[in-house]
């Protein structure tokens, strides 16, 4: 077998399909497969034309292509394995058990973090999936009082 | 200093078929995304005119990109106005190239892109495909912007 082994981890695979970072990561981060469930992703690719609000609707070549990319690559770790609500990584146990302490809203709607979906805000790492604290940055206008919840 | 050139270069490698054929693999099983530079602005704009049987109109196109059509996005709303700059997706900030040809090589280029693009983005701020006519018009705002 070749260099992208699936092995179900948040990392990005070694190897990107042109069309992941056309497509996709053209309005949003370019997500890990890692960070959810196959299953999730199925929904997901089902549903391009109406894509959380989005049409992000890509001819059928693609979207057969992306998606056995994004199955192959799934999240199997057990962190990853429930598939969350509305397959939204942000509404992830996990993930908001490691944001907990962001407990202010106001936080998510900074004008340089726009959302919790734009990971690349805080975690410079987010396009190759690498999420360890020491890839960090404070994204511009967070209140002094929430830079301790980096520390965790 | 002297150097052999590569190519005389007895200890040269051979290439590493194994390789070699993973890559064309990855690349029989991705399709290409861009067959770059099929089109250009100005044949964009030439294009939708003929369809549209009237000229684009520079002055409605800028009126259409500012316009919320009766929900929650303009054009302008990512690609900002005038798009001379870099835009920003209205939901999750990505940064998107400035959508003004002048300002971005890239901008109209490519068939496939523009017409993914546009039926994309027309129905998510008008929720409809939008007119040949609507898009000469905005072809013919941003070709106008220097």
């Amino acid at each position: 077998m070749g260099a992208a082994h699936a092995d179900g981890g948040r990392m990005m695979p070694s190897s990107i399909p042109p069309a992941y970072t056309a497509e996709c990561a053209a309005c949003h981060t370019g997500y890990a497969p890692g960070l959810l469930p196959a299953r999730s992703w199925a929904r997901i690719m089902s549903g391009l034309d109406q894509h959380y609000g989005s049409d992000a609707s890509l001819d059928p070549a693609t979207v057969k292509a992306l998606s056995g990319w994004l199955q192959a690559n799934a999240g199997t770790y057990k962190r990853v394995a429930e598939e969350p609500p509305q397959d939204r990584i942000t509404r992830s146990a996990w993930f908001e058990r490691k944001h907990r302490k962001v407990d202010d809203p106001a936080v998510w709607k900074l004008a340089s973090v726009k959302s919790a979906a734009n990971c690349a805000a805080c975690h410079t790492g987010a396009d190759k999936g690498r999420f360890d604290d020491d890839n960090l940055q404070f994204p511009a206008g967070l209140p002094l009082r929430f830079r301790l919840a980096f520390m965790d | 200093m002297f150097r052999k050139s590569l190519s005389m270069n007895p200890r040269k490698k051979p290439p590493c078929v194994a390789g070699l054929a993973l890559a064309l693999l990855i690349a029989a099983q991705w399709p290409a995304t861009a067959l770059a530079a099929d089109t250009s602005p100005a044949a964009q704009l030439q294009h939708w005119s003929t369809q549209a049987g009237s000229p684009g109109n520079a002055q409605r196109g800028q009126t259409f990109f500012n316009t919320r059509h009766g929900a929650e996005w303009s054009c302008a709303s990512c690609h900002g106005t005038p798009p001379t700059a870099q835009g920003k997706h209205a939901n999750t900030g990505k940064s998107i190239s400035p959508l003004a040809p002048a300002f971005n090589p890239k901008a109209f280029t490519d068939t496939a892109k523009v017409d993914k693009w546009f039926r994309r983005n027309c129905n998510d701020v008008l929720s409809r495909e939008c007119s040949a006519g609507e898009k000469a018009d905005v072809l013919a705002y941003l070709n106008s912007l220097k």
